[in-house]
């Protein structure tokens, strides 16, 4: 009789998971209301360092609230608040000393639609470092540079780069976007929907953007879609609202196994298209 | 209903690999029956079978292809659809054991049996019965019938073994009948094998059903361990 090779196995699989993984955040308890709306409840999520997350689930169960409220953006909308703990490299965030704007250099983020400043290419970039007190010139060249390359967007922007960011194609813009992310060289990039406006093409070159700086970064993504969630993302983490409409995380393991073999009904039938 | 049509297209996948199932189980059943009777036109009839058998399982292989392209399936769905690609393999290898016992019929030509066939089509039918209730445990997603055929797999390694001593009583009071004696022994090998292949169909119904990659028991070895 071999030994059985399970594609699920979660609890030892969990196990020897986190072992091999180190931690960059994780999130305690974290609820987060809007007024008296619960919108998230009492999520437990692990983040492991130089690894891409997936955040999946139907319209709704609070991917975008979570995701937010990983470096505080949800500080800016008015009445809400937040409950448990984020923390990063160990350190809350939710406390009162803790400066925000730091938080949010250390962990950056790429929303849905490219929102490019109206400045020049090169000022989108340098439009962070520069913020965060960087004036040298020949320094910011190379930071702009170095960032663009990153962003695999300088091969086609090196020559004008002092033209408009507004005047590239909408991948280019969200590459650009990616770029200026990480100008201000930030440890997490947190992208809520980076691919949902582009064509398949700029979405696979996003996609493979996302694996050459995942040995350099941390990345959280939201998504609606599975296929992508499947193929960039080391680790999955399915959401769903209970019956308070609160969302919560209902299953998290490695995305392989989250799309080959969930443990939770809810997440077998999210995957394979019966709701959501 | 949101998946209608991939669900009425998954049904349509199971439904054509039962009717090779079928294919492959009358295949193997008749061709035995063939060379009992030495009945070279029914052998005739099994190779052209076997064409029919191959022909279709690339139209149930060209029919999932389309169906993984276009419906990019997950978790369950995948598993399923993995599967029975692996499973419409294993049933045209199984038809090609039909096909070889209609060769050896053929090849054997005008040349009387060594022996009355009782052994032999006793495993052929063993193993379609085998074959029929795999298939349908599959399709029920039927664990613990899927993990008890396996083990009926010694009942066809027994009638081999027997198969085998007996040939080799023949041979060895005379030499003359190696030829005629080594035509059936491959016909029992070629259904000793038949069965083998039941066992991994068996681990399909129990990966789809649980996720679980297994072994069921290990099916070549009753054989040599009775040697």
């Amino acid at each position: 009789m071999q030994p059985a090779i399970r594609l699920q196995s979660a609890a030892t699989r969990n196990a020897s998971l986190e072992r091999d993984q180190t931690l960059k955040m994780s999130t305690e308890a974290l609820c987060v209301l809007y007024h008296d709306f619960r919108a998230i409840s009492d999520v437990n999520l692990p983040i492991y360092a130089q690894k891409i997350t997936a955040i999946i689930g139907p319209s709704g169960c609070g991917k975008s609230t979570l995701i937010r409220a990983l470096n505080r953006m949800n500080d800016l909308v008015h009445g809400s608040r937040a409950e448990g703990q984020v923390y990063l490299d160990g350190k809350p965030l939710y406390e009162n000393n803790v400066d925000v704007v730091d938080v949010r250099r250390r962990i950056g983020m790429v929303f849905q639609r490219p929102n490019p400043f109206p400045k020049s290419i090169y000022d989108n970039v340098a439009y962070g470092p520069r913020l965060h007190g960087l004036r040298r010139r020949r320094d910011l060249d190379d930071l702009v540079e170095q960032s663009l390359q990153k962003a695999a967007l300088w091969g086609e922007v090196k020559d004008k780069l002092h033209q408009s960011g507004l005047s590239l194609s909408g991948g280019q813009q969200q590459r650009l976007c990616i770029a200026r992310a990480i100008a201000v060289q930030p440890e997490v990039i947190l992208m809520d929907e980076p691919a949902a406006a582009l064509d398949p093409i700029s979405t696979l070159r996003i996609e493979e953007l996302m694996h050459d700086i995942v040995k350099e970064y941390t990345i959280v993504i939201v998504t609606h879609n599975m296929q992508q969630a499947a193929r960039v993302s080391d680790f999955t983490a399915m959401m769903m609202i209970d019956d308070h409409r609160a969302g919560s995380v209902i299953e998290f393991d490695a995305t392989n196994t989250i799309f080959t073999n969930p443990r939770d009904k809810r997440t077998e039938d999210y995957v394979t298209g019966r709701f959501g | 209903m949101l998946r209608k049509t991939f669900d009425h297209e998954i049904q349509q996948a199971k439904d054509d690999m039962l009717v090779l199932g079928s294919m492959v189980e009358q295949a193997i059943v008749e061709s035995v029956e063939a060379l009992k009777k030495r009945d070279l036109q029914a052998s005739e009839k099994i190779l052209a079978g076997d064409r029919a058998i191959n022909k279709k399982r690339f139209s149930i292989e060209s029919q999932l292809m389309v169906l993984i392209a276009t419906q990019q399936p997950m978790a369950h769905d995948l598993r399923l659809l993995a599967s029975i690609l692996e499973i419409i393999s294993e049933l045209e290898r199984m038809g090609d054991y039909a096909k070889g016992i209609g060769n050896i019929n053929i090849r054997m030509g005008n040349e009387p049996l060594l022996k009355p066939l009782i052994d032999v089509p006793r495993m052929a039918q063993k193993g379609a019965d085998m074959l029929h209730r795999a298939l349908t445990a599959f399709v029920n997603e039927d664990v613990q019938t899927a993990r008890r055929i396996p083990v009926e797999d010694d009942e066809v390694d027994a009638l081999y073994n027997q198969v085998y001593r007996e040939l080799m009583t023949f041979v060895i009071n005379d030499p003359t009948t190696i030829e005629r004696a080594n035509w059936l022994l491959w016909t029992a090998h070629n259904l000793e094998r038949f069965a083998d292949r039941v066992t991994n169909i068996c681990e399909r119904t129990v990966f789809v059903a649980t996720g679980e990659l297994t072994e069921i028991n290990d099916t070549d070895s009753e054989f040599w361990k009775q040697k």
